[in-house]
């Protein structure tokens, strides 16, 4: 970032006094300068069946089917999902658990895929004329093509296409802020593919009945911007908009607020405005799904980090495990010594992985190996109430005062500070002079609440469960008395009528034999 | 200064009688504290505690004569929340709670005897007559009624398996 813009941020903070967020060093270059290396298809992919948010996909193959390149090996469940494809040709060998791009070490069901080498692509369905589609039919073809938000959260974009046409946007807002250190895929794919970006873009306008699109982009990436300035001068319904650089502006409440001027709600969602984000990966996902009926089968990733030896984007298939990736890109120097921690996704928000045999997924934007220099290890001191993270929270909450609730386990008043408006940025833990983990606080108490929620809907549905036996038990109980009662009442009728009969018929010889005598 | 006196004593005296009168005719029936109590508690009527079902604890850990920690499924965290809401201390090294358990029916050893199915206050037993049983693991609710009736041990209390979806990242350690 040169003089001028740090200047013009200067001067745009304190007249404005909108000074939300961080500066970190961004670390983009070299990495963001070379060019994209394409990284052949190794032996296995290793295919997680839930590579987005919602229900995990189904697989449609059976171990030993030979697929080819883009056939279905796990289509959609539920409302939002996304099917998975073949990302090559060659044969299912199991369909087994990998190990998930996930601070846990936890593992996920995962289809392997053996690659044949060939490499061919199944039967395409491509469209000449996309613009004589209807909206839903676009929309159908994204979400057949298993196109999700390529910015990391992985959101089905069929799912959010059709809900933006449904909430009638105006505005599409497209996310080229890239703003996490390290990462460069975003910045790379603008400067190499404007073109193609700027008709996803288009056909998403369509998709969408939005009538603009702003395209944002950070100001330290100038090539970028020209690029995309270029490809959409001739489209006046797609502006270019270069926005300050500063973490976190491509958080979608952000970007919308500095591209719009109007802030999301506290508990809306973007659609409440008229506005919908999507990432430009994403938009030359839904060109490709819907111009040529690919599917979603490789992206762009950054390797970077001070531990590799040749920092750079490559472009990978879905699926291919980060060691080879690595291993392609030049490997660690000094075969990894000194490396402190593996990340995947961004230095600020992306996970922490256990080890480098992790696939891949959807929403892997970078790949980095961080030496001891680069990560912050150390041991927290007591809070000295400076104010850094407030005035750092891009969200306007007091994650001091968050925090100390947390720590004592007061989620209740966590909440009331306003816990669920957090994003889980980062800013106030990067900020903290003391070096407090606040971000990791907030991620916590957010998964501790939802386990509280689960927690809860799940007693009240075993009560309601064990009200139901009860029930039940008594009914059986009263039938049977019922059915008891019914037998004794035959039982005591047949009786009845027996001795009745009985004494009927002792009676009718003693008549006969009265009649006998009067004869 | 003798006004001021009979002014409060007066006073004082009609707002104790009024008292009393209310005490007497807006008695509330049965006390608040145990249906709250109710409202917290698993509510699967297991009868682990030793009481007739939960509303039979919630009253017993009113009166004093049971401690907060009675409730074998609640675990920690309900005798944390109990505890809480009497303002009682808690002795939690009492209870062994290490998370959640479920029951779980090992096939190759169940007969099909269908003495679980029976006892289980949540119907989360599935199983006919000489046929494998299994546990629904959405409905089980820990209570272990199940465990002493199976006449070949087939069944066995298990952790909760930790999965992707309902991981909790740990507290940070405390600065």
């Amino acid at each position: 970032m040169g003089f001028m813009n740090r200047f013009k941020h200067f001067l745009g903070d304190q007249l404005l006094g909108n000074n939300w967020g961080v500066h970190p060093d961004d670390h983009k270059r070299p990495a963001a300068d070379a060019p994209v290396r394409v990284m052949p298809v190794p032996a296995r992919l290793y295919l997680p069946l839930q590579q987005h948010l919602g229900g995990a996909a189904r697989p449609t193959v059976l171990v030993g089917q030979k697929v080819s390149k883009g056939e279905l090996l796990a289509e959609a469940t539920g409302m939002v999902s996304a099917p998975l494809h073949a990302p090559t040709s060659g044969t299912v060998v199991a369909v087994t658990e990998v190990t998930a791009p996930h601070p846990s070490g936890l593992s996920l069901p995962a289809i392997i895929l053996e690659a044949d080498g060939a490499d061919e692509w199944c039967e395409l369905t491509a469209c000449a004329d996309p613009f004589a589609l209807t909206p839903a039919d676009i929309g159908r073809r994204v979400a057949a093509a298993g196109v999700v938000g390529l910015g990391g959260a992985a959101f089905p974009s069929a799912v959010k296409l059709g809900g933006a046409l449904r909430a009638e946007v105006t505005t599409l807002v497209i996310n080229g802020g890239e703003c996490e250190p390290y990462l460069s895929c975003d910045d790379r794919l603008m400067r190499d593919a404007a073109a193609g970006i700027v008709d996803g873009i288009r056909l998403m306008l369509h998709a969408t009945g939005a009538r603009v699109a702003l395209v944002g982009i950070e100001d330290n990436k100038p090539e970028a911007i020209a690029a995309m300035q270029a490809a959409a001068a001739e489209f006046a319904a797609v502006q270019v908009r270069p926005v300050p650089a500063r973490y976190p502006m491509g958080s979608e409440k952000q970007l919308i607020q500095v591209l719009t001027g109007i802030e999301v709600p506290a508990d809306g969602r973007p659609a409440d405005i008229g506005v919908i984000v999507h990432n430009v990966a994403t938009a030359l996902a839904v060109r490709a799904a819907v111009r040529e009926g690919k599917p979603l089968i490789s992206r762009l990733v950054t390797v970077n980090g001070n531990c590799v030896a040749a920092p750079g984007n490559v472009e990978v298939r879905i699926g291919t495990l980060a060691e080879e990736v690595i291993a392609f890109a030049g490997g660690l120097k000094g075969d990894g010594l000194g490396l402190a921690r593996r990340i995947m996704g961004g230095p600020m928000m992306g996970m922490q992985i256990p080890h480098w045999r992790v696939p891949v997924v959807k929403g892997s934007s970078g790949i980095l190996a961080l030496d001891a220099a680069e990560v912050a290890a150390a041991e927290p001191d007591p809070c000295i109430r400076c104010g850094s993270c407030v005035k750092a929270c891009p969200m306007g909450l007091l994650p001091l005062e968050m925090s100390a609730r947390i720590r004592n386990e007061a989620y209740g008043e966590a909440i009331d500070y306003g816990l669920k408006d957090c994003i889980a940025c980062g800013c106030c833990a990067y900020v903290c002079p003391s070096k407090i983990p606040l971000v990791q606080y907030f991620v916590h108490a957010k998964g501790e609440l939802a386990a509280q929620d689960r927690a809860k809907l799940r007693g009240e549905a075993t009560k309601k469960l064990a009200l139901q036996r009860q029930e039940r038990l008594d009914r059986e109980a009263r039938e049977k008395a019922e059915a008891a009662a019914k037998r004794k009442a035959e039982r005591e009728a047949a009786a009845a009528a027996k001795a009745a009969a009985e004494a009927a018929a002792s009676a009718a010889p003693a008549a006969a034999a009265t009649v006998g005598e009067g004869v | 200064m003798i006004a001021a006196v009979l002014s409060l004593t007066l006073l004082g005296a009609a707002l104790g009688i009024i008292l009393g009168i209310a005490n007497k005719f807006l008695q509330v029936e049965g006390n608040p504290v145990v249906d709250e109590l109710i409202a917290m508690m698993p509510g699967s009527n297991c009868g682990q505690c030793g009481f007739p079902g939960c509303s039979g604890a919630a009253t017993a850990i009113v009166d004093g004569s049971a401690p907060p920690t009675c409730c074998p499924p609640g675990g920690k965290a309900l005798a944390v929340a109990i505890a809480a809401k009497l303002g009682l201390a808690v002795d939690l090294s009492a209870i062994a709670d290490d998370g959640p358990k479920i029951a779980v029916i090992a096939e190759e050893l169940c007969i099909g005897c269908c003495r679980c199915s029976k006892v289980c206050p949540t119907d989360a037993i599935l199983g006919a007559a000489k046929q494998i049983h299994n546990v629904f693991r959405e409905a089980c609710t820990g209570c272990s009624s199940c465990i002493e009736k199976c006449p070949t041990e087939a069944l066995v209390m298990r952790p909760v398996p930790v999965t992707l979806q309902h991981w909790v990242m740990p507290k940070p350690l405390a600065a």
